[in-house]
C-alpha cells in the first residue's frame, strides 16, 4: 500500500522521438521502468512478439514454468515476500485460462500483480479464432482492473496504471490483454511517471474526527481486543500495531493472513484466531467489549456464526476499502485509510491525553484461559509421527535459519500456523481467502527466487503437493534450493475430517493411497528426495533434507487418523470449539 | 425494495459489462437500465433501478466506487432527483374507439407518433406511477406492444 507511487529512477530507455518500437518492446519497456526483474511465464501463438522482445532485456529474466497456474502463484509468492508487484506473461486461449484460479487467489488475499496475456489479433476478436478466449471478459469479477489495449500507443498508459493500480490502495491483480498485432505495430514510446486516474483516488489518511472518536473509545474500554489482518502487513504497519496494543495493554488476535505481524512472545499476543483458532483468542473476541479491527474483512472463517459474533462489542473497523466496512458485521466506528497510517493516528491521538491501561482484569483473565483452555492432542506414542513432532523438529532445525514458509492448504496448513514459530511479517505464506491447494509449491518457486538468501520451506499435504506437482522440474532447472516437507496422511485429510466430524465419518473419495513414491519422483526430476515414517528418525531427516544443497522433498508418513484441532464446525459462534476442554477434567479423551 | 442510481462512468467498451456483472454477483436483478453518453463525451451516465434490501444496496454502491472505471455514483435514494422514462404504446383503435384514446392521449399530454388501420402508437415521457397509470387505461381498449426506456436521472439544483 504505498500511497506515493511516483518512478523515481527515470531511467526509462530514451527513444528519440523519431525512433519508434514495437508494441512487444514497448510492454519490455514498461516492465523495465516499473522495475521488474523476474517474469513468470509460458510462451504461445499470440505471445510471439513478446517473447522475441524480452531476449533482448538485460534487466528481466523471464522464469519457465510448467503451467501458467504456477506462473501466478509463484509471482504470487514472490510479491507476497517482498511486497512487490508479481508479473506474469502467457499466451491467449488456454494460457489465459490456466492462469484463473491464480488470479483468483491473488485477488481473495490482495496481492498485486500484473498479468498479461496475448490475444489474436485486433481483426480475429470475437471469430472464436484458434486459441481465442474473452480474457478481459472472464477476469472482470476476479480483477482489480483490466486493460485490453488495441493500439500499440495505449501500451504505455496501460501498463503505467496497470502497476499503480495493482500496488496502491488495496492491492490486487490486474490483468492486461495485448491482440498480437497491437505487439507488432510501431510506436513512439514515453513512459508516463505517474498514473493519472481521475476515478481512482485511494484514501490514506483516516478522517481525523474518527481518529478521535476511536481514541477515545479505546481509552475506556475494559476488555478490548485487536483484531489484525493481512492488510497489517501489506501496509507495513507492523510497528504501528505494536505500539497501539502497548500504550493501553490492548490483546492483539491475528488472522491466517496477518501471522506474524505481531511479536510472538510477547504477552499481548494471543495468536491466530477463527475457525482453526486458538481456543484463548477466539474466547477473548466473544467476550470482549470492543473489537478493533486492522485490515481484516471479517471472513466467515474468523466470525463463525455471524449472528452470533462477538454480542457485547463495539467495533471499530479500519480499513483501505470502504467496501469492506459494514460489509459482514455492524461497524461503531468506521475509518477508511491505510493501516499504518490510522494505527499511527490513533496512538498519536492516545498519547496526548496519556490514558492508564484499564485492561489488568482483562489480561488475567485471557491468562486464566491460556492455562486452562487445553487442546486435545492424540495418544503419545513411539510408532507413529504426529503433526506436532515434525513442526517441533523444523522450529528446532531452523532456529538460527532466517526462514521462510510456505504452506499448501489443508490440515498441514493448519497444524503450520498451530506450531510453527512465527518470525515477522512475509514469513508465512498461505492462500487464506481462496484456500487454492496447489498454491504453495509454485509459491515457494517463486520465494526461492525473491529470497536467495532464505530458507524456503513448503509445508504441503500428499494431496495438495500432487496438484502442481510439475514444478519440480522448473525448480530442479533453474536450481532452486526448494525444501518440501510432505505431510502424508494418506489422504485428503481436511475432508476427511470434516467428513469424520460433520458426517458421521463416512469418508468419501478421501484416499490417497501413497502413489506415487516421491523419493523415486525426487530421482526422476533429479532432486535430492527421502522418506520416514519412524519418529526417531524424523529429526534426522528433516536435518539431511535442510542440509542438501539443492531443491528436496521429504515425505513425512504421519498418523493416517489425526485431526487439525481446535476446529469451528461451519456457522457455529467462535467459542464453540471442537477439540477444546478445561484443564483438570479426568476424562480427557485422547484422539488416535 | 427498488433503489435507482445513477453513475457517471468512462464511455468506453467494456464499462457497462463491469456494471451489470457486480450488480449480478450480489444476486439481483436489474428492473431497468440506461445508458448515454453525457455532455463530456468521454463519460457515459448509467441509470439503473434495482430491487435490493437496504444492506445489499449499499454494498453495490461502495462495490460501484471502487470500480476504475465508475467516476461518480448518486444515490438517489438520498438525493433528490428528477426522474423519466419515455414509452412507446401500440394501441387497438376500432372506428369507435379511437376518439376517446385520443382524449386519453390529450390528458396525458402524450403524443400520437404513427396512425394504422387498427392501431394507434403513442409516445409518453413521465415518471414510472404516470406511465403505469396510462398503461392501465390504454389496456380497457387491448394494448398490442410497448416499448419502454429505463429511467434515467438527475439530481435537482445547481450541482453537478
Amino acid at each position: 500500500m504505498k500511497e506515493s507511487d511516483e518512478l523515481k529512477n527515470s531511467s526509462t530507455p530514451r527513444k528519440e522521438a523519431s525512433e519508434k518500437i514495437t508494441g512487444a518492446q514497448a510492454i519490455i519497456a514498461s516492465l523495465e521502468a516499473e522495475g521488474v526483474k523476474l517474469v513468470f511465464g509460458y510462451p504461445g501463438g499470440q505471445a510471439l512478439e513478446i517473447y522475441d522482445a524480452i531476449l533482448d532485456s538485460k534487466k528481466i529474466e523471464h522464469i519457465l514454468v510448467r503451467h501458467e497456474q504456477a506462473a501466478v502463484h509463484a509471482a504470487d509468492g514472490y510479491a507476497r515476500a517482498t511486497g512487490d508487484v508479481g508479473v506474469v506473461l502467457v499466451t491467449s486461449g488456454p494460457g489465459a485460462t490456466n492462469t484463473i484460479t491464480g488470479i483468483t487467489n491473488a485477488f481473495l488475499d490482495s496481492i498485486p500483480l500484473v498479468v498479461i496475456a496475448g490475444q489474436v489479433p485486433t481483426s480475429a476478436i470475437g471469430t472464436d479464432a484458434f486459441q481465442e478466449a474473452d480474457f478481459a471478459g472472464i477476469t472482470l469479477p476476479i480483477t482489480k482492473h483490466g486493460y485490453l489495449v488495441t493500439k500499440a500507443s495505449d501500451l504505455p498508459k496501460a501498463f503505467r496504471e496497470a502497476f499503480h493500480i495493482a500496488r496502491t490502495g488495496r492491492p490486487g491483480p490486474v490483468v492486461i490483454c495485448v491482440p498480437s498485432d497491437v505487439a507488432c505495430e510501431k510506436l513512439s514510446f514515453e513512459y508516463p511517471k505517474r498514473a493519472n486516474i481521475a476515478s481512482y483516488k485511494p484514501t490514506y489518511k483516516g478522517n481525523s474526527r474518527q481518529v478521535k472518536q476511536a481514541a477515545a473509545l479505546i481509552a475506556c474500554a475494559s476488555k478490548p481486543v485487536i483484531i489484525a489482518g493481512g492488510g497489517v502487513v501489506s501496509s507495513g504497519a507492523c510497528e504501528e500495531l505494536k505500539n497501539l496494543a502497548e500504550i493501553l495493554q490492548i490483546p492483539v488476535a491475528c488472522t491466517l493472513m496477518a501471522r506474524g505481524a505481531f511479536p510472538a512472545r510477547h504477552h499481548l499476543h494471543l495468536g491466530q484466531l477463527g475457525m482453526h483458532g486458538m481456543p484463548w483468542a477466539n474466547m477473548a473476541v466473544m467476550e470482549s467489549d470492543l473489537i478493533i479491527a486492522v485490515g481484516t474483512r471479517f471472513s466467515d472463517r474468523i466470525t463463525g456464526d455471524i449472528e452470533r459474533f462477538a454480542p457485547g462489542a463495539k467495533v471499530i473497523h479500519i480499513d483501505i476499502d470502504p467496501a469492506e466496512i459494514g460489509k459482514n458485521i455492524p461497524v461503531d466506528i468506521p475509518i477508511v485509510g491505510d493501516a499504518g497510517n490510522v494505527l499511527g493516528a490513533i496512538f498519536h491521538e492516545l498519547q496526548k491525553s496519556e490514558p492508564e491501561p484499564l485492561t489488568m482484569g482483562w489480561l488475567e483473565c485471557i491468562d486464566e484461559w491460556k492455562s486452562t483452555l487445553e487442546i486435545e492432542e492424540p495418544l503419545k506414542d513411539n510408532l507413529i509421527i504426529h503433526s506436532k513432532d515434525i513442526f517441533d523438529a523444523i522450529n528446532e532445525l531452523t532456529a538460527e535459519k532466517d526462514t521462510i514458509i510456505v504452506t499448501e492448504v489443508g490440515q498441514h496448513q493448519m497444524w503450520a500456523a498451530r506450531f510453527l514459530e512465527e518470525r515477522g511479517p512475509r514469513t508465512f505464506v498461505t492462500s487464506g481467502g481462496l484456500g487454492a491447494m496447489g498454491f504453495g509449491f509454485p509459491a515457494a518457486m517463486g520465494i526461492a527466487l525473491a529470497k536467495p538468501e532464505s530458507t524456503v520451506i513448503c509445508i504441503a499435504g500428499d494431496g495438495s503437493i500432487q496438484m502442481n506437482i510439475q514444478e519440480m522440474a522448473t525448480i530442479a532447472q533453474y536450481g532452486l534450493p526448494v525444501k518440501v516437507v510432505v505431510v502424508d496422511n494418506g489422504s485428503l485429510g481436511m475432508v476427511k475430517q470434516m467428513q469424520e466430524l460433520f458426517y458421521m465419518g463416512r469418508y468419501s473419495a478421501v484416499d490417497l493411497p501413497r502413489i506415487p513414491d516421491f523419493k523415486l519422483l525426487a530421482q526422476a526430476y533429479g532432486w535430492y528426495g527421502d522418506e520416514v515414517s519412524d519418529p526417531e528418525k524424523l529429526k534426522e531427516a528433516l536435518a539431511l533434507l535442510l542440509e542438501c544443497p539443492g531443491p528436496g522433498i521429504l515425505d513425512v508418513r504421519m498418523s493416517t487418523l489425526e485431526l487439525a484441532l481446535p476446529m469451528v464446525a461451519p456457522d457455529s459462534p467462535l467459542n464453540k470449539m471442537i477439540g477444546v476442554e478445561k484443564a483438570g477434567r479426568t476424562s480427557r479423551k485422547g484422539r488416535r | 425494495m427498488l433503489h435507482t442510481l445513477s453513475m457517471l462512468v468512462d464511455n468506453k467498451f467494456g464499462v457497462l459489462t463491469r456494471i451489470t456483472g457486480l450488480v449480478a454477483r450480489r444476486g439481483f436483478n436489474i428492473e431497468s437500465l440506461a445508458v448515454g453518453v453525457t455532455e463530456d463525451p468521454t463519460l457515459s451516465r448509467v441509470t439503473i433501478v434495482v430491487d435490493a434490501d437496504e444492506a445489499a444496496y449499499e454494498q453495490v454502491i461502495k462495490q460501484m466506487n471502487k470500480l476504475i472505471n465508475v467516476h461518480k455514483v448518486y444515490d438517489f435514494d438520498k438525493e433528490a432527483c428528477v426522474d423519466r422514462e419515455l414509452v412507446l404504446f401500440k394501441v387497438s383503435a376500432t372506428g369507435e374507439t379511437r376518439h376517446e384514446i385520443i382524449e386519453l392521449v390529450n390528458v396525458f399530454r402524450a403524443k400520437i407518433v404513427d396512425v394504422g388501420k387498427t392501431t394507434l402508437t403513442i409516445e409518453a415521457t413521465g415518471t414510472a406511477d404516470k406511465l403505469d397509470a396510462m398503461e392501465s387505461m390504454f389496456r380497457t381498449y387491448g394494448i398490442k406492444e410497448i416499448a419502454r426506456t429505463g429511467k434515467i436521472a438527475l439530481s435537482r439544483g445547481a450541482r453537478d
